[in-house]
């Protein structure tokens, strides 16, 4: 158990990011187990837009967890002003590993951060193409969990799994029961090793966020050219 | 180390500079990479460092990439699949599982051998363990699971970086909850996965698997049915010949078909031939004694390997004729027929 070793100071950190209703709190609670089996204190951070139950799901498996409600700010940018001081808060705990689950809502979320173990979860129900859309947070992943594998065929897996390292090459690729848990024990055995950090400050993203602040970010509910002032896009119909 | 991932030596970066038709007609399945980013691949550049510098950083923003990000994905890219493609000749001798402990913590009576070519059910009363055992197999177990039990391919530990990376599919599975999910008629979907396999002559294999499925199923589908749109039996059908024809995988792990309205035994000598081993939890006698060993799961534990006897083979028979005067009454059935019958009807000979 030496290399699971890691100074007081410094805290094993995770990044779980994926589309809603994908699995990532069941991936987490199931890899969690195994690993409280093994001795470890884990503590959960739970990012989220609008309000949600998951938190009382970790409570029950007697994780402690922090929630953290984006409310009308760009999740991703709630995500990374308040990601140091979640890693602060575990190290004041004591535990050994942080594990931070965010909802990537528009598929162009990506929470990962270099030197910090990524973990982007898809559902196989999602479909085939689902590999392809979702961009960086797939991309930049170091560890890709395959969830809701049990319902679909075989055939359909592993044209998934393909689609997959299409999109990420480099990244393992594992299939995880959420409702059983089984896979789950290959999954820990990547959070367990996690790298270590005293602090991210000075750290970077693998990928930017979504730009913002247009009126709308500032709160702006009318439509019209008048009412759109600032990063405004628009399309090309010609 | 345990989970140290992404040690995967770089592929030449020479290759860049390669022309493009070259390298197109070497790893084909760049085409599906770069369409599928929305990159024409024969736009007249003569090497891929070219093809990717005339990029707009505009359009490589829309899949989150860069230029430099994108060069190197295609040299992972093609390294991983040269990879995948590797493998697939890969085989493996035999499948060590040993022993481990049953629910209670005492040693399990034995461990077993597999051997590729051979089918073997697990038998046990529900909760006794049976999907543990599958799951020890699907995931390698290294004595890390609650069972204790070590899964060996060729009697070796397999290292740790193929076990985590997930690159390493021993188990492809087939059992009663699947469904097709996908929207592709039959021949769209088989053309998918016969893609993501890399394997050549991919009309033939098409054929061939439609053929068997078909033949399993009983009951005729097309090639541009489609996949959602098969009955329960078609659908296990498809399935089943779709794993013996085009899974890598060398084991097969099957849950419960009995009630799949298939041909079973033809679908365990499918599997057979294809030289894999394959592993039926199941509580029908027909299906047991179709296997030519039994493993005997008690509380957790493998309490008895059980071989099938020649007596047992001869009941098998009995058996076989009186699945077959089932079916003759379910085609009754079907017909909207009246089933009058009496015991002479199963003691008769057909």
């Amino acid at each position: 158990m030496n290399q699971l070793k890691k100074s007081d100071s410094s805290i094993r950190l995770v990044t779980v990011a994926g589309p809603p209703s994908s699995g990532k709190t069941s991936l987490i609670l199931h890899t969690a187990a195994v690993l409280l089996e093994q001795g470890l204190r884990i503590g959960i951070i739970k990012f989220d837009c609008l309000t949600g139950d998951d938190h009382k799901r970790y409570e029950c498996a007697g994780l402690p967890v922090k929630k953290g409600l984006a409310g009308g700010l760009c999740p991703d940018h709630f995500f990374i002003a308040n990601i140091e001081a979640c890693v602060q808060w575990a190290i004041d705990q004591g535990f050994d590993l942080l594990i931070s689950e965010s909802a990537g809502l528009c598929n162009r979320c990506s929470p990962h951060i270099k030197g910090v173990l990524a973990v982007c979860v898809i559902d196989h129900l999602s479909g085939v193409h689902t590999p392809r859309k979702i961009g960086p947070m797939l991309k930049n992943a170091d560890l890709v969990v395959l969830t809701k594998g049990d319902i679909v065929s075989q055939a359909e897996r592993e044209v998934f799994a393909f689609r997959v390292r299409q999109a990420n090459a480099k990244a393992a690729v594992l299939p995880v029961n959420g409702l059983t848990g089984q896979g789950a024990l290959l999954a820990a055995g990547h959070f367990k090793t996690a790298p270590a950090v005293a602090s991210l400050n000075g750290m970077r993203l693998r990928f930017t966020m979504p730009a913002a602040l247009c009126s709308y970010c500032l709160g702006e509910t009318k439509i019209g050219p008048d009412s759109q002032i600032g990063n405004v896009k628009t399309m090309d119909f010609t | 180390m345990m989970g140290k991932v992404n040690t995967k030596s770089s592929t030449d970066t020479d290759l860049l500079n390669l022309g493009l038709d070259t390298l197109m007609e070497k790893y084909p399945y760049l085409k599906d990479f770069f369409s599928a980013l929305e990159i024409d691949p024969c736009p007249g550049q003569k090497t891929p460092a070219m093809l990717i510098e005339s990029l707009s950083l505009d359009h490589l923003s829309q899949f989150g990439l860069d230029h430099e990000s994108l060069s190197a994905q295609v040299l992972e890219f093609i390294a991983t699949m040269e990879q995948c493609r590797h493998k697939i000749h890969g085989s493996m001798d035999h499948l060590v599982i040993g022993a481990g402990f049953d629910k209670n913590g005492c040693p399990e009576a034995m461990g077993i051998t597999l051997f590729p070519g051979e089918v073997v059910s697990v038998v046990g009363p529900t909760g006794s363990g049976k999907s543990q055992l599958l799951s020890d197999i699907e995931c390698l177990a290294q004595g890390d699971t609650p069972s204790g039990r070590k899964v060996l391919p060729d009697g070796k530990t397999l290292d740790a970086q193929s076990r985590f990376s997930g690159e390493f599919r021993l188990v492809a599975q087939l059992s009663q909850n699947m469904n097709f999910v996908m929207d592709l008629t039959v021949e769209a979907f088989l053309q998918m996965h016969a893609e993501s396999r890399l394997i050549d002559n991919i009309p033939g294999k098409i054929e061939r698997i439609y053929q068997s499925a078909v033949m399993l199923a009983g009951e005729p589908f097309f090639l541009d049915t489609a996949i959602t749109s098969l009955s329960g039996g078609q659908s296990r059908a498809l399935m089943i010949a779709d794993v013996a024809y085009l899974s890598a995988s060398p084991v097969v792990l099957i849950d419960e078909i009995e009630n799949a309205g298939i041909d079973r035994v033809k679908a365990v000598s499918l599997l057979l031939n294809k030289e894999k081993i394959v592993l039926i939890a199941t509580h029908d006698p027909l299906l047991a004694l179709s296997c030519d060993r039994r493993i005997v799961i008690k509380n957790g534990g493998i309490a008895d390997v059980v071989k099938t006897l020649a007596a047992e083979k001869k009941s098998a028979a009995c058996l076989a004729d009186l699945d077959k005067k089932l079916g003759l009454l379910r085609e009754r059935v079907r017909k909207g027929q009246h089933l009058i019958f009496d015991q002479n009807f199963f003691s008769d000979h057909l």
